[in-house]
C-alpha cells in the first residue's frame, strides 16, 4: 500500500533496494547527500550529483530532467551513513524557470524494484526556492525509514549545502550546475581518445579541450572493471558506459574547485560500471563464404548467459526448421493423395496409359517437393551441426556432457551457474545432432526419473530391475552434477532409499562423503527427513513473508536442499505422502527441491490423487524416450539422459573435490 | 500508388526479394472530454496468411506471432495506435529464404479489430518494405479511404527461384483475417 506522506511524516521501509522517482513539470537536477550519525556530511565525496553521479549504493542522473529515477541500495551505503537526503534543484542555465513557485509541485515516490510505490510525497508550498531537500532516508535502530522533508532554499544548492554544514558548499554548487550545463551541451558523446578496444580503461571522453590533458594514473581504473551500480549488472540499463566529462580523469586534485572544469568527486578507488565483455566474433571469413559459427554468439552479460541463450536459440531453430520440413512433407503427401484420387475417379484415365502417366506425374511432384524440403532441412541441419561442433567444447561443466574434457579440469565453482544440463534432445530428422536440454537454476520444479517400463522406445531394458537401476544411476548422475556446479556449502543433498535397494547406485555419493547424512531407510527414516525439510520450508516461508530473514534459527542450513527419493511410495505412509506433496508445491520457492525415482504404477494404489504431483514434476527417463515437447511448435523430442560414460572415473574425481571443498568450508 | 492498383515488382538488378516487412501505422483516437479513459480506442491488426497451393497452411497474426517454421514474425499487437507520424505501429517480418518450400503465396491483410472504418481513422497507412535496403515497395493510405474495415493489401508469391510482390489493395470487411478468407481466395 502506498503511503502518501505530508511534510514531516515518516514511513518505515521494508526493502533496502529502492528507486526514488522524481517527476517535476520542468527539468530539475537531482542529487543526494550522505550524512553520518551527527548529521554531518563528511565531505564532497559524500554527495552524489550530476558531476559525480554514483556513490556506493546510490546513483543519480547525470543531467537535469523532468523525471528522475535514483537507484538506492541501502545495504551498500557505507556503515557510517545514517541519512540519505534526496535533493532537487532548478538548473541555473537561464533556460528554465528560476523558482519552484513557477512550476508544478514536484512529486517524489519511493518505489520497490518492481515499481510498486512504498511512499509518495508531493512537495507543495514552494515559492522563491530554487533548491529543496525532498526526502530523507534515515536509519533508526537498524531499520531504514523515509521522511518527507520539503525544506526549500531560495539561495539554491549553495545555501542548501551550507545549511547541511558542508564547507565547500559554493564550489560544489557551481560544479553541479556546470556539470548539468555540460551534459546539456553534450549532444553526442565524444569518442574516447587514445584508447584501444583491448584497453577497456575509459580514460577520456573529453568534450572540453582542457579536460583531456590530465592523465589518469593507469592503475586507477585499470584491470577488469567491476559492476559498480547499486543493483549490479542488471541495473546497468540507462547507465551508459561512457564516462562524463566530470569523470574524465582528474584524479590529481579531487577537491580542486572553480569554474575551469568539473571536478571528479568520486572516490579514486571506485570503479565504473562496465559493459559486459564483448561477445566473441567470428574470424573474418574467406571472401565469398559465410562466416563460421562461434561459441557464445548470443546476447548476454556473461559467457554463461550467452552460451545458455545460444543453446536455446539452436533449440528453437531446430524446432522451427523441422516444423518447416514436416509441414512441407505433409502438404506433399496430401497433395499426392488428392491427385491420385482424382486419377482414380476420372473415367478417361481408364483408357490406355493416361492413368499411369498421371499417377507417375503426381508421384514425381511429390518426390520433387519432398526433395526440396529435405534440401532446405539439410542446409539448416548442417549449419546447426557446425554450430554445435564449436559450442559443445566451449560449454562450462554445468552445461557439458560428462565426457567433455572440461570435467577433467573441474574446480569447485565460486558461484551458481545459470542453468544445468539434464540431458540431450533430438528429433528423428535431426540425428545425429544433439541439443543440450538446459534447465534454469535454481530448479523451478522437481525432477522425476521414470523407472516405469511404459515409455521405453527400444525395449532394451526388458528387465524392470535393470530399468530401476538405470533410473537410479541417472538420478545419481544428476544429483552429482547439481552438487558439483554449486559453490561449496551451498547445496545439500538428502537421500531417501527406504528399502536400501539402491546402495550400489548410490555408492559414488555415499563413498565420497558428499551427503549430509547416510541415506534414510525405513518408514522412520522417510518421515524423519520429510519432517525436517517440511519444517525448513515452513520456517523460511514465515521469515520471507514476515520480512524477517534474520529471525531464522541460527542452526538453519541456508543452502539449497535436494531430496533424492528412491522407490516411491515404498516406506511412505499417508502423512509422508502429504508432506512430500507439500514439498513439491512449496519447496522450490524456498530452495527445497525434489528428485524422485519412481514408477507410477507402484503408486497406482493412490488412484488419481497423485496425478497433480506427477504433473508438477519434470519427467525424465533413464532410456531414450520421446516425451518432451518444445515450447514453440510442440514436437515430441527424444530425451536422452546425461550419463557418465561406462568405466569413467570422472564422477569419482569430481565428487572427491566437492567433498574436500565441503570439509574446508565447514 | 493508389488503391486497387496491382503491379509486379522485381529488383532491377535481376535479383529477387529476400526479406520484406509489412508495416502498419495509425494515429490513436483523440481524447474526448473529461473522461479521457472512456474514449474509443482504435485497434488495427496486421496479419499474414501463408498459402500452399491455395490452401491456407499457417497464419501470423496477433494471437500467433511467429509462424511454426519461424520465417514470419509479428512484432506484437498494438491496441491503440501511435502518434501518427509515419512510424510502424505493427510490423510483420518475413524472411523469404526460410519460408518452407511448399508455401507459394503470402497474403498481407489489415483489419480494424475495434470496428471503426478506415474513414474514422487518422493517418492510417500500410506499406511493404524491402528489408535488405529499406526501400518501400508499396504504400497505401488507409485513412479516409471509404467505409471499409479491412484491406487485403498485397501478396508475395514465388516466381522461379525468387519471390515477387503484387500489390492488391482490395477493400473488404471483417474483424480478423478469418472473415477475409472468402475475399482472399479469388485473389490468389
Amino acid at each position: 500500500m502506498t503511503a502518501e506522506l505530508v511534510r514531516g511524516q515518516n514511513h518505515p521501509l521494508t526493502q533496502v533496494r529502492l528507486e526514488v522517482r522524481v517527476s517535476a513539470g520542468t527539468p530539475v537536477v537531482a542529487a543526494a547527500t550522505l550524512s553520518d550519525e551527527q548529521g554531518t556530511i563528511r565531505g564532497v565525496e559524500w554527495v552524489a550529483h550530476p558531476g559525480a553521479p554514483a556513490l556506493p549504493g546510490l546513483e543519480v542522473s547525470r543531467q537535469a530532467a523532468a523525471d528522475h529515477r535514483l537507484a538506492v541500495d541501502l545495504d551498500a551505503v557505507p556503515d557510517a551513513v545514517h541519512r540519505v537526503d534526496v535533493l532537487l534543484a532548478l538548473p541555473t542555465d537561464g533556460r528554465g524557470p528560476v523558482r519552484f513557485g513557477a512550476v508544478a509541485a514536484p512529486f517524489v515516490a519511493v518505489t520497490g524494484l518492481d515499481g510498486t510505490e512504498v511512499a509518495t510525497y508531493t512537495i507543495t508550498g514552494l515559492d522563491a526556492e530554487t533548491a529543496v531537500v525532498a526526502l530523507e532516508l534515515y536509519r533508526r535502530q537498524g531499520a531504514w525509514k523515509v521522511r518527507a522533508v520539503g525544506q526549500g532554499y531560495a539561495g539554491g544548492l549553495a545555501e542548501l549545502f551550507a545549511d547541511q554544514g558542508l564547507a565547500e558548499a559554493h564550489a560544489l554548487a557551481n560544479c553541479i550546475q556546470s556539470a548539468v550545463a555540460q551534459s546539456h551541451a553534450r549532444a553526442v558523446p565524444a569518442p574516447a581518445s587514445g584508447t584501444t578496444d583491448t584497453d577497456r580503461v575509459h580514460r577520456h571522453a573529453a568534450t572540453t579541450p582542457d579536460s583531456g590533458v590530465h592523465a589518469t594514473q593507469p592503475g586507477q581504473h585499470a584491470g577488469p572493471t567491476q559492476h559498480g551500480g547499486p543493483y549490479g549488472r542488471d541495473a546497468s540499463h540507462g547507465m551508459p558506459a561512457e564516462p562524463t566529462p566530470a569523470q574524465a580523469g582528474q584524479g590529481a586534485d579531487p577537491a580542486r574547485p572553480g569554474p575551469a572544469g568539473p571536478v571528479d568527486y568520486t572516490h579514486p578507488g571506485r570503479q565504473r560500471t562496465a559493459p559486459p565483455p564483448s561477445p566473441p566474433t567470428a574470424p573474418p571469413a574467406p571472401q565469398g563464404q559465410p562466416t563460421g559459427p562461434v561459441a557464445g554468439d548470443a546476447t548476454g552479460w556473461s559467457m554463461d548467459e550467452r552460451l545458455y541463450n545460444q543453446v536455446w536459440g539452436m533449440f528453437e531453430d531446430l524446432a522451427r526448421t523441422t516444423a518447416a520440413y514436416r509441414s512441407a512433407v505433409d502438404f506433399a503427401d496430401s497433395r499426392m493423395e488428392k491427385e491420385l484420387d482424382q486419377v482414380l475417379s476420372d473415367p478417361r484415365s481408364r483408357i490406355g496409359g493416361q492413368g499411369d502417366a498421371a499417377r507417375e506425374a503426381a508421384r514425381a511432384r511429390h518426390a520433387d517437393l519432398v526433395g526440396q524440403a529435405r534440401q532446405a532441412l539439410d542446409r539448416d541441419l548442417a549449419q546447426l551441426q557446425a554450430e554445435a561442433d564449436v559450442v559443445e567444447p566451449a560449454l562450462p561443466p554445468a552445461y557439458a556432457r560428462w565426457d567433455n574434457p572440461v570435467w577433467h579440469g573441474y574446480r569447485v565453482p565460486m558461484e551458481m551457474p545459470m542453468a544445468l544440463r539434464v540431458g540431450d534432445l533430438h528429433l528423428p530428422e535431426s540425428d545425429p545432432l544433439r541439443i543440450p536440454l538446459l534447465v534454469r537454476l535454481p530448479l523451478e520444479r522437481g525432477l522425476w526419473i521414470d523407472s516405469g517400463r511404459a515409455g521405453s522406445l527400444d525395449g532394451s531394458f526388458a528387465d524392470s530391475h535393470e530399468l530401476r537401476q538405470g533410473a537410479m544411476e541417472t538420478a545419481v548422475a544428476l544429483a552429482a552434477r547439481l552438487l558439483a556446479v554449486h559453490p561449496a556449502g551451498e547445496f545439500t543433498l538428502h537421500v531417501i532409499d527406504p528399502a536400501g535397494s539402491a546402495a550400489g547406485s548410490l555408492a559414488p555419493l555415499t563413498r565420497s562423503g558428499v551427503l549430509a547424512g547416510p541415506p534414510a531407510v525405513g518408514a522412520a527414516g522417510v518421515s524423519e527427513v520429510l519432517a525436517r525439510l517440511t519444517e525448513r520450508v515452513d520456517l523460511v516461508q514465515m521469515a520471507v513473508r514476515g520480512g524477517a530473514a534474520d529471525a531464522l534459527p541460527p542452526g538453519l542450513d541456508t543452502a539449497q536442499q535436494l531430496l533424492l527419493i528412491n522407490d516411491f511410495p515404498h516406506g511412505f505412509d499417508d502423512r509422508a505422502v502429504t508432506r512430500l506433496r507439500y514439498l513439491a508445491d512449496e519447496g522450490p520457492a524456498v530452495g527445497v527441491h525434489l528428485l524422485m525415482v519412481a514408477d507410477r504404477e507402484d503408486a497406482a494404489g493412490y488412484g488419481p490423487l497423485l496425478d497433480p504431483l506427477w504433473r508438477s514434476l519434470l519427467r525424465l527417463t533413464p532410456v531414450a524416450d520421446d516425451h518432451l515437447a518444445d515450447p514453440w511448435v510442440g514436437h515430441a523430442w527424444t530425451y536422452e539422459p546425461s550419463l557418465v560414460p561406462p568405466g569413467s572415473q570422472i564422477l569419482q574425481q569430481v565428487l572427491t573435490q566437492v567433498a574436500q571443498a565441503r570439509t574446508k568450508y565447514m | 500508388m493508389t488503391k486497387g492498383q496491382a503491379i509486379s515488382l522485381q529488383k532491377n538488378d535481376g535479383g529477387s526479394l529476400t526479406a520484406v516487412r509489412m508495416g502498419l501505422g495509425w494515429q490513436a483516437a483523440p481524447r474526448r472530454g473529461l473522461f479521457g479513459s472512456r474514449t474509443r480506442e482504435i485497434d488495427l491488426d496486421a496479419s499474414a496468411v501463408l498459402f500452399a497451393d491455395k490452401q491456407p497452411v499457417d497464419v501470423v497474426f496477433f494471437r500467433h506471432l511467429v509462424s511454426d517454421d519461424g520465417s514470419v514474425r509479428h512484432t506484437g499487437d498494438n491496441l491503440v495506435g501511435g502518434v501518427g507520424q509515419g512510424g510502424d505501429d505493427e510490423a510483420i517480418l518475413v524472411d523469404l529464404q526460410r519460408i518452407p518450400v511448399h508455401i507459394d503465396q503470402i497474403v498481407f491483410t489489415v483489419n480494424s479489430f475495434t470496428g471503426q472504418t478506415f474513414q474514422e481513422v487518422q493517418n492510417a497507412f500500410c506499406r511493404l518494405v524491402d528489408e535488405t535496403n529499406g526501400q518501400e515497395l508499396a504504400r497505401y493510405t488507409l485513412a479516409g479511404g471509404g467505409a471499409y474495415t479491412a484491406q487485403i493489401m498485397a501478396k508475395v508469391h514465388r516466381s522461379g527461384p525468387g519471390w515477387t510482390m503484387t500489390a492488391l489493395g482490395t477493400p473488404a470487411n471483417g474483424r480478423t483475417f478469418q472473415d477475409l478468407m472468402p475475399s482472399i481466395l479469388p485473389l490468389l
